[in-house]
């Protein structure tokens, strides 16, 4: 059984049809990545799933449990997380009061121990902890952002765009952390504009439309695909 | 010199009032981004309840303000609740006009329950004032814990906002919804709360305004919440400590203003000193820019 299961979601923003009908799954363990250019729906797809939108249609399954339509807040104690575009941490807090919110949901016992692993894993973020977080740069603050989200242990991560905006050597650190956080056993859920990248790392992709799957299957195979390739990978 | 003195005390403990219910606007701005103009009559509700528990049913003074409290916050969450909540997705304008129309709403149930004869508030302080100086400098009981309280309330809030897991949401909420959401923070219970604390601080500003300025009348609260309204915005309104700052300048500047410029000109000295501070500093004194996403 799919940890994650979209079945056939429509999504408008007041009168227009945004999402016309998308349908995917993501299996435990897997990194599964949604390609697909500007104004796709791809971010829309995943603030739906985590709540902050609702669909007009169609069901969200999400381990075994029906979550269609719940709202944000209560995402989390699903065991989702979402990483959302553009980062949004907290401006005016700093970098340990950011992941303290992350672990909001879990009991403050436990909170210490995951800044810990947070920090082993982004060593800039320990150097940074009393730094307020508008302060830092780009790319810190998606390490932040990604650090937040793991702060729940989240069974599925949603990420982004964790690559917008960043210069191609931090680019590849935060692909680098996606992959390792995958072989650490966390499931992922990507959405991306960088498609090499995101099909390089990726097990599976589905290619996004103006609001509707195009194209599915492994990612090695929507990577050499000629159409993928002509329409995002520039020829 | 003791005058000015006197003056400035006199300013700090009714500029202490304006910090307290300064704290009610900046705190619903905030996190609920929205200009709660009923705030000041809340106030008013707060000083006639605690006036029919004293007068009206000889309760002590102590437990008459523990009740209108417990009863303000009821109301304010009640406001938000039924006027205000229904409006989340509306545009400003909308919950600005719904703000003002409660406004009336409260003050004319006022009038109803209460009549619009002028009453005499006594003093829910029981305290000797303090002679200094032999006599020269004489510093009401009201004053003192008026700015007591102050302090006390100013103290209490930061600790809430940093320490507890409530006040971590209003931080949040209040810095992104959206976000706050996704970490598991139950938006519309943090505005409640918000709305909770605001309005028995303004119930405790009531008391302390009519202990000192012992006349109430169903409008009792416009002025005082127009003028704590100033406060927060001169002190940059979302702000905490802004709101104190500012309700304490205000009060500084009412008072010093009435003493040596003119009674009548004092308001419109308040309201002078705020055009500029906000021509030079538009996020008031110690307003947060919002800062630039990378």
């Amino acid at each position: 059984m799919s940890l994650l299961k979209v079945d056939n979601i429509h999504v408008y923003y007041g009168a227009i049809h945004a999402i016309k009908g998308i349908s995917f799954e993501v299996e435990e363990g897997e990194i599964v990545t949604l390609i697909g250019a500007n104004g796709a729906g791809k971010s829309t797809t995943l603030n739906t799933i985590a709540g902050l939108l609702k669909p007009r249609e169609g069901v969200i399954t999400f381990d075994g449990k029906n979550i269609t339509g719940m709202p944000a807040s209560k995402m989390v104690y699903n065991g989702m997380a979402l990483c959302p575009e553009g980062r949004r941490v907290f401006q005016q807090m700093t970098v340990r009061e950011n992941l303290e919110m992350g672990g909001f949901s879990r009991p403050n016992s436990e909170i210490d121990g995951s800044i810990e692993n947070v920090f082993t894993r982004f060593p800039r973020l320990r150097e940074r902890e009393k730094q307020i977080a508008g302060t830092l740069s780009g790319g810190e603050q998606q390490m932040l952002a990604m650090g937040r989200a793991l702060m729940s242990k989240p069974k599925l991560l949603m990420l982004d765009e964790p690559s917008m905006g960043l210069a191609p050597i931090l680019v590849e650190q935060i692909f680098d952390i996606i992959k390792e956080l995958h072989q650490a056993g966390t499931t992922i859920l990507l959405v991306e504009q960088n498609a090499q990248m995101a099909l390089s790392i990726a097990d599976r992709a589905y290619v996004l439309g103006t609001g509707q799957i195009s194209m599915s299957g492994p990612a090695a195979e929507v990577l050499a695909d000629d159409r993928v390739r002509a329409a995002y990978l520039g020829g | 010199m003791v005058s000015l003195l006197s003056h400035l005390l006199n300013g700090i403990s009714l500029g202490s009032v304006y910090a307290i219910i300064a704290l009610g606007y900046t705190m619903v701005y905030g996190i609920a981004k929205m200009l709660n103009f009923a705030h000041g009559d809340v106030i008013m509700i707060g000083a006639y309840i605690t006036f029919s528990a004293v007068h009206g049913w000889n309760m002590p003074p102590v437990l008459a303000v523990v009740i209108s409290m417990v009863v303000c916050t009821v109301l304010g969450v009640l406001i938000e609740g039924l006027a205000y909540k229904p409006l989340r997705q509306a545009t400003s304008l909308a919950v600005l006009i719904t703000a003002i129309g409660m406004s009336y709403l409260l003050q004319n149930i006022a009038l109803l329950v209460w009549g619009a004869n002028p009453k005499s508030f006594p003093s829910v302080i029981d305290l000797q004032s303090i002679s200094l100086l032999n006599g020269q400098l004489i510093i009401s009981a009201e004053a003192i814990i008026t700015v007591l309280a102050n302090i006390v309330i100013m103290i209490a809030l930061t600790l809430f906002t940093s320490k507890t897991k409530m006040g971590k949401s209003m931080r949040g909420v209040s810095e992104d919804k959206g976000a706050a959401q996704l970490m598991g923070i139950n938006v519309n219970l943090t505005i409640s709360v918000t709305f909770a604390i605001g309005s028995a601080l303004a119930a405790i500003a009531g008391v302390l305004l009519c202990s000192t300025y012992p006349v109430l009348m169903p409008t009792t609260g416009s002025m005082p919440g127009i003028k704590a309204f100033t406060a927060a915005v001169f002190g940059g309104i979302g702000s905490i400590p802004g709101a104190m700052l500012g309700g304490i300048l205000l009060g500084v500047i009412e008072i010093l203003g009435k003493a040596y410029v003119s009674t009548e000109l004092s308001d419109a000295l308040v309201f002078g000193v705020l055009i500029i501070v906000l021509l030079v500093k538009p996020t008031g004194l110690l307003g947060s820019k919002a800062h630039e996403k990378v």
